[in-house]
């Protein structure tokens, strides 16, 4: 069972590990679904599917889906571009994608909020237009948007830069156009990828709050996300409204969890052993 | 189809990777553009096929001026040294690729599409693996598909660049020798690049040397061979061993040899090289020869049927390299620390100093 | 005569054209979406002036801020740097049934939404909560206080020094300390010598990871710890209070505080990945 070698300090190092993820994860997480099981059935259906509650699942998934879908397209060519071109300002480009990661969501929610309001630098421009982007889906999808794009490219970036550009030239040499070379060769090589970061960018958009609570409003029935309204209930002590919400929730990332690592597995198959 | 390389000539930055390069190679022949790496043949090689453009010169496929002409317009077949198959694709895909990108006009019917790419599987002994992908081949198989895909589209021109550098000696040899029957069976211009010497001379109709982004010398392998033009040719092509001397006259004087050198080798006095192949080393016991060099024997390794000496000159200390066959080896009978008497049969003499 | 100076591959006429036009638009999206929302912190915290600034920052609130979360910080990143090592080790250096599942495990909290995460330990240490009467019969304040806040920041940045040293190790190999091993090294030794010189930048990664996720954690540790001004707000929940409360200039300013260290974190991030060639790159 244990491959013992020489090598010291299974034990130790096995038995801390196990305990610290116990108590830091797994215990904490157990009270969640435990706690949901004390609920009775009738009451968790009703609960879950509240209009509110639905209302606020139809924004969470739709935005993340839509901002994940912008985030794909942006996210390929920003990806394509910084793989394949060099040009200035390049390797401050490919470091200003990590900001997501880096930047804490409440900053990015009043810089996002700042930036959209009516007399913000950019919504100055499209309030005239008629777009109004804070206190809106819009404003969520937006947010999502910043949320979501290192998912993306980081995902689809190792790809491209994997793919060499002797595919390309070995492409155009058979008599293939550019378009051709690109649609036939080149998407569908990156195609697994672009799908593993879009789930990444979908599932991580679930789950945020501090980015969209500034800009969205959070007006029930139209701009509350699913993680508000779980803050909601807890202030208001219905803590296992609450829980039933967030059980509903952590079952959702679980099930995406296991599609992602079912698509990583499925882009490490084309990769040769050279 | 013939091709015709006019003062080709190619810069990245700073780096000269062509220099002046002209070559022809007629339709139906095999040749070898052989050198070291940086000697420019890969770059020429591509940039025949239309994926670099030079910087001067000109570039003629069939007598038509093609420089300007892009790789689909060229109908050329280009095999890269690490196959650039198309990984998502099956193997019969790979090869129908060129196929099937045609443009309504000119693209074959689906029938005739798998019929073709059929007779190319089996002309490269793949039939069975049609539906396999590229990363469940070994590489000699990925470099038999690489190839079928590009005479798949019916080019006029093959051009392969070092197709069997990654693979195993082993692998090497036994498609060198495939590359070669496939060559005498569908007779196209076929021109590849290798470092590998040996490859060269056993493979190609004629040979084209190339250091420094300069083609040294054109020729047969056997013209190349015996017949270097230069110091950097006779060097690159085998094992040599140098004898340093001096041209006085019109003679040069090797230690104690001399030699007449005729009129168009020799250009005014200075230093001079000599070079001898190991295996064209006298080596015997007895001290008769005057102009003999006399010296020890410091390493012998039996390698295969001949067998390799290191000697040391007694007087210089320098090094020599001597090949015999197994039979000359028994018949003299060495032993380490021996003294015998060295003289070359053969000296081939470049007046310009050569640096290696 | 061709004349043609690009040493790009000859390609369609429209390449040089698609090449660039990509580029512009890929450069736009990133202006729009990341720099501009960057830069407008920093616009915002200096729209009232230099001093208004430095008030928000020195503001004893503000500090105290700093303070929770540097300690927080602190902590979390500490124990889950010995949590990354201890399970890089086990699983890179030994084989064990279970060690897959292990290792999805450790990404759990990954998948977790930051407010379940703060409410997870609601659940637990809450009046309501399993240990709930025993804490308050104790006197011991884990939720609305320090505790609840270093709890929460643990669990949302516990994967990130694991997931970096796990496949770098893994990748790795034990060779070299079987050798250090082999010729008479003790275990620490080894350990201090050998593995973690050769890990270094890859745990250095983690730990610039970790601490940029922990600095800036919010959903959570808003969760858990009820916003007392002075005492138990990091500086991201200062930074929301403030804004409700349409102190804008305070609030960018805090929040500038945040960028900076964002900046850093960009900055050091790439100088690992160039320095030791690693492509951290994931969520």
């Amino acid at each position: 069972m244990k491959k013992s070698g020489i090598l010291p300090g299974f034990g130790i190092s096995l038995g801390f590990a196990v305990t610290y993820l116990s108590l830091i994860v797994l215990i904490p997480l157990s009270a969640v679904f435990l706690k949901t099981a004390t609920m009775h059935w009738g009451r968790f259906v009703e609960t879950v599917t509240s209009a509110r509650v639905m209302a606020s699942y139809r924004l969470t998934f739709g935005a993340s889906f839509v901002g994940a879908v912008i985030d794909s397209i942006f996210g390929f060519i920003v990806a394509w571009v910084l793989a394949r071109y060099s040009f200035p300002g390049k390797r401050i480009a490919d470091a200003m994608v990590d900001l997501p990661f880096a930047l804490p969501t409440a900053v990015a929610g009043i810089s996002l909020t700042s930036l959209y309001a009516p007399n913000g630098w950019l919504g100055q421009y499209l309030h005239p237009l008629g777009i109004d982007v804070v206190f809106t889906r819009v404003g969520v999808v937006l947010a999502l948007t910043f949320i979501g794009l290192p998912f993306v490219v980081r995902s689809v970036q190792p790809v491209i830069e994997d793919l060499g550009s002797d595919v390309e030239e070995a492409s155009a040499s058979l008599g293939a156009n550019s378009w051709q070379t690109f649609c036939r060769v080149i998407f569908p090589a990156v195609f697994p990828a672009l799908l593993t970061g879009f789930t990444l960018a979908f599932a991580r958009g679930l789950g945020e709050y501090g980015s969209i609570i500034f800009i969205s409003g959070n007006m029930p029935m139209h701009t509350e996300i699913t993680s508000l309204l779980i803050v909601s209930k807890l202030e208001q002590y219905d803590f296992a409204g609450a829980t039933a919400i967030a059980s509903v929730m952590l079952v959702t990332s679980f099930a995406l969890l296991i599609v992602i690592n079912g698509l990583q597995a499925r882009t490490r198959k084309f990769e040769e052993t050279r | 189809m013939s091709i015709e390389v006019r003062n080709i000539c190619k810069q990245f930055g700073n780096f000269t990777a062509v220099d002046d390069v002209s070559l022809h190679v007629n339709g139906g022949e095999l040749v070898a553009l052989l050198g070291p790496s940086g000697s420019g043949k890969t770059t020429l090689l591509r940039m025949i096929a239309g994926l670099e453009s030079p910087d001067s010169g000109t570039i003629l496929l069939n007598d038509e001026d093609a420089t300007n002409h892009d790789p689909a317009r060229r109908r050329v077949g280009f095999v890269f040294q690490h196959y650039a198959l198309f990984r998502h694709m099956t193997i019969f895909e790979n090869i129908a690729f060129g196929l099937r990108v045609q443009s309504r006009k000119t693209r074959l019917s689906k029938a005739d599409i798998r019929d073709k790419v059929s007779k190319l599987l089996d002309l490269v002994q793949l039939e069975r693996l049609a539906d396999h992908y590229p990363n469940q081949l070994s590489g000699g198989q990925r470099q038999r598909v690489a190839l079928a895909r590009a005479l798949a589209v019916e080019p006029k021109l093959l051009l392969l660049d070092e197709p069997f550098g990654a693979l195993d000696a082993k692998v090497r040899k036994e498609l060198r020798r495939w590359l070669r029957r496939l060559h005498d069976e569908i007779h196209i211009a076929s021109v590849f690049v290798t470092h590998d010497q040996e490859e060269a001379l056993e493979v190609a109709d004629r040979v084209a040397v190339m250091n420094h982004g300069r083609l040294e010398q054109v020729g047969t392998p056997q013209e190349v061979y015996d017949n270097p033009a230069n110091a950097f040719v006779y060097h690159f092509l085998g094992d040599v061993n140098l004898f340093h001397g001096r041209v006085d006259s019109g003679r040069a004087r090797i230690g104690a040899i001399e030699i007449e050198l005729p009129g168009s080798v020799s250009n005014g006095d200075g230093p001079a090289l000599g070079y001898a192949r190991p295996y064209e080393m006298n080596v015997t016991r007895d001290s008769k020869d005057p102009s003999a060099i006399c010296a020890s024997v410091r390493y012998v390794c039996g390698v295969g049927p001949i067998v390799k000496l290191e000697l040391q000159n007694v007087e210089t200390g320098t090094l020599l390299e001597a090949e015999l066959g197994r039979r000359q080896f028994a018949e003299l009978d060495l032993k380490l620390g021996e003294i015998v008497f060295v003289s070359p049969r053969n000296l081939r003499v470049f007046a310009e100093d050569y640096s290696i | 005569m061709s004349s043609s100076v690009s040493s790009n591959p000859v390609r369609g006429r429209g390449s040089a054209i698609t090449r660039w036009t990509l580029i512009c638009v890929a450069l736009l999206f990133l202006i729009v979406f990341l720099v501009l929302p960057l830069a407008s912190v920093f616009v915002e915290a200096f729209a009232k002036g230099w001093q208004t600034y430095l008030d928000s920052i020195r503001d004893p609130d503000a500090l105290s801020a700093i303070r929770l979360t540097l300690v927080a910080s602190g902590i979390a990143v500490t124990l889950n740097l010995i949590f990354g090592l201890m399970a890089a080790w086990a699983i890179s250096r030994f084989s064990f049934k279970g060690k897959n599942l292990l290792i999805s495990l450790i990404d759990l909290p990954l998948a977790v939404s930051p407010v379940v995460s703060g409410l997870i330990f609601v659940l637990l240490f809450g009046l309501h909560g399993w240990f709930g009467s025993w804490l308050d019969d104790h006197n011991i304040r884990i939720l609305f206080a320090v505790p609840g806040v270093v709890l929460a920041t643990i669990f949302v940045t516990f994967p990130f020094v694991a997931r970096e040293l796990i496949p770098f190790m893994q990748a790795q190999g034990s060779d070299e300390e079987e050798a250090a091993l082999v010729l008479g090294a003790s275990p620490w030794r080894t350990f201090f010598s050998i593995t973690l010189p050769n890990i270094r930048w890859s745990l250095l990664y983690g730990v610039i990871l970790c601490s940029a996720r922990a600095m800036g954690e919010f959903g959570a540790v808003s969760v858990v710890s009820g916003h007392i001004r002075g005492e138990t707000n990091t500086l991201p929940l200062h930074v929301e209070i403030l804004y409700n409360e349409y102190n804008f200039a305070a609030a960018f300013s805090v929040a500038s505080l945040l960028s900076l260290v964002a900046l850093v974190t960009l900055v050091a991030k790439k100088i690992i990945e160039e320095k030791a060639g690693l492509r951290g790159g994931r969520a």
